[in-house]
């Protein structure tokens, strides 16, 4: 039996839909994120499953208790907020300890769990201090603390990294994770960063507009994604769509490389990030339609320059003009769409 | 920091430091200068008296009454009225309709000049054709003498000033409650904490500042306030509703006696400062301050 489960979940204002139809399990001790771009509907549906607000139609449950109309404390939650939620004029020990006080669990169990806890998140000498004297990286660990100690069955996260600077949130991202998987942890985690969505998830649900756009590992989302927007959202830079009148054809940056025979474009201008370098290109024999690439090292690339780029057939991904729907019929591939018929795959 | 710094810098405070000098500062040398004096007799010279006036005061029965009435008063009205503010404040802070104008409502007796506010209470105390006694005639009663019955005046006056004060100190707990952040009740409410837990490990404590700032005020208008008395009781029947700041008002305009109305200034200020520093010494280390 899965963990969590979310059926036909809806939640409208007035008659704006914020999400429209979610459903979606969760297996015990899996790590879920979902991820969207802004205003898709993520914290909604995160603060519907919390309890925080009350959907419109659809149903919950958690363990096979159906949970949609509990308050949120009877839920058997934990939640980890992007703002951290601590109680300022508590103590660290005392913030980890307010749900457990709040729940009446006995002195010596209370005591234990916090040693285990500081332990973990490593709090220790922290203990007696105010949020207010702590860094934005301890505020987070109290944060996370206060979720692990009420070992409920299901945790939830809204982008809890997302108020720490670059460097920190890299080590805090590892460090989740391990701590998840050390303690067996099930976890609903809210991102719209995708990074962290394909670096820490077990499957990735993406939602689009208040719906699911797809669910999957990250490696299907990437590989084989269902759709132009799974196809342009997953990736950086977004997969390159080729429009062909009929098809549509995606090919991702990395994929294109350059050669000394295959597809004419021009360089419209180069893009440095250190390791490798993006390079925006016109395909001059498709009506000069844009195409990203991404190049190892420092490419000194003028602009207008003149490029021959090729990539393997099977990197192509074909999508309905029209709806924007993954092919699963074979689809005929860029090459044949062009007025010469010179083979520009690599032999 | 150099001279001409020094300069600006004292040039700059000058005019708020004349001003409290002069109508704070020097005023209060005087009043304890002037307590030291007997009153001056037509053209002589007033005596210097030491002590005596003081003296005096501790053998003044209605000094004494003053002091216990305006205790009363304070220990009736503060707590009541503080209670009360943040009442309404949790009521009108949260998400009901019409709660603008319900705020408004709340808000109404600390706009009203407090002598027009004790016009409209003297017709609800009066006698015979108040509105409470016609209240209390529906259910058969008699009917009580509010402000003309020793037992009652003070209490009458209480009941008033709590209206009138909590609406006021209702404002700076809504203000304080409007900046607590929606999460961490969130949280709260996720790690399964009811709402009277909440209320007493949350917003209490976080209201604490509040909390301080509005009793030094209230304990202060319990002694500052009596403009109500000049309409009201005049500190009567028999001195029962007399309060220190209206015996010192008689004793400097109605008696002519300015030195004896100083002393029991000179005392009143000792008492305000005292209670001053015990509430910031003893409340300020406990309490949060984001």
């Amino acid at each position: 039996m899965s963990q969590l489960e979310v059926q036909t979940l809806c939640k409208a204002w007035g008659d704006t839909r914020a999400v429209s139809d979610i459903s979606f399990s969760i297996e015990p001790g899996e790590f879920v994120a979902l991820l969207g771009p802004s205003g898709c509907g993520k914290s909604t549906t995160l603060k519907m499953i919390a309890g925080l607000e009350t959907p419109t139609s659809g149903s919950i449950r958690l363990n096979g208790r159906d949970i949609t109309r509990l308050p949120p404390g009877q839920r058997g939650l934990a939640m980890v907020f992007q703002s951290y939620a601590l109680f300022p004029h508590l103590s660290v020990a005392e913030n980890i300890l307010f749900g457990l006080k709040a729940r009446r669990v006995a002195v010596e169990e209370r005591n234990r769990r916090l040693r285990q806890v500081t332990e973990l998140v490593d709090l220790g000498p922290q203990l007696h201090k105010k949020p207010g004297q702590l860094s934005g990286g301890q505020c987070q660990r109290v944060a996370l603390a206060r979720a692990i100690v009420a070992e409920a069955p299901l945790c939830l996260m809204d982008e809890p990294l997302s108020n720490l600077d670059a460097k920190l949130r890299n080590e805090m991202r590892a460090e989740l994770r391990s701590l998840q998987q050390r303690l067996g942890m099930t976890v609903l985690y809210v991102t719209h960063d995708q990074v962290e969505a394909m670096s820490m998830a077990d499957r990735i649900l993406l939602l689009n507009q208040g719906r699911v756009a797809q669910m999957g590992t990250p490696q299907a989302l990437y590989s084989t994604p269902e759709n132009t927007f799974v196809a342009r959202f997953i990736g950086n830079p977004p997969m390159n769509l080729i429009d062909t009148g009929q098809h549509r054809i995606g090919i991702r940056p990395e994929h294109v490389h350059c050669h000394h025979q295959g597809e004419p474009a021009r360089v419209l201008g180069c893009d440095y990030h250190g390791a490798d370098t993006i390079i925006d290109a016109v395909l001059t024999r498709l009506g000069d339609q844009l195409i990203k690439l991404r190049l190892p090292g420092h490419q000194l690339l003028s602009c207008g320059a003149e490029l021959k780029l090729n990539w393997l057939p099977e990197h192509e991904h074909g999508f309905c003009a029209h709806s924007g729907q993954r092919l699963n019929t074979p689809f005929a591939p860029l090459s044949t769409y062009f007025p010469h018929t010179e083979s520009y795959h690599v032999a | 920091m150099n001279r001409l710094s020094w300069l600006h810098a004292w040039l700059m405070l000058l005019p708020a430091l004349a001003m409290l000098l002069a109508f704070t500062h020097i005023p209060t040398l005087t009043t304890l200068w002037h307590s030291l004096f007997f009153p001056a007799r037509g053209s002589e010279a007033a005596e210097f008296a030491g002590l005596d006036n003081y003296r005096m005061m501790l053998e003044d029965d209605v000094f004494w009454q003053a002091l216990s009435n305006n205790l009363w008063y304070a220990l009736g009205t503060v707590p009541t009225s503080i209670a009360l503010a943040l009442v309404m404040a949790l009521w009108v802070n949260s998400r009901i309709s019409g709660r603008t104008a319900l705020r408004l409502a709340y808000f109404t007796p600390t706009m009203l000049p407090m002598i027009a506010v004790a016009n409209i209470w003297l017709f609800f105390y009066t006698p015979e054709i108040g509105l409470f006694n016609k209240l209390l005639a529906l259910f058969g009663h008699p009917g009580i003498n509010w402000l003309g019955d020793p037992d009652w005046a003070l209490p009458s006056l209480m009941l008033m000033t709590v209206w009138k004060e909590a609406g006021f100190f209702m404002i700076f707990y809504l203000a304080a409650l409007q900046t607590l952040s929606r999460d961490i009740y969130d949280a709260a409410a996720l790690e399964g904490a009811g709402r009277w837990y909440t209320f007493r490990r949350l917003t209490l404590p976080l209201l604490m500042p509040t909390t301080l700032f509005v009793l030094v005020n209230a304990i202060l208008n319990a002694f500052k306030l009596v403009d109500h008395l000049f309409i009201l009781t005049k500190g009567g029947p028999n001195n029962a509703s007399n309060l220190l700041l209206y015996y010192i008002y008689e004793n400097a305009f109605s008696f002519f006696d300015s030195n004896y109305a100083a002393t029991l200034t000179a005392v009143m200020l000792l008492m305000l400062i005292l209670l001053a520093l015990l509430q910031f010494g003893v409340l300020e280390r406990r309490i949060h301050y984001r």
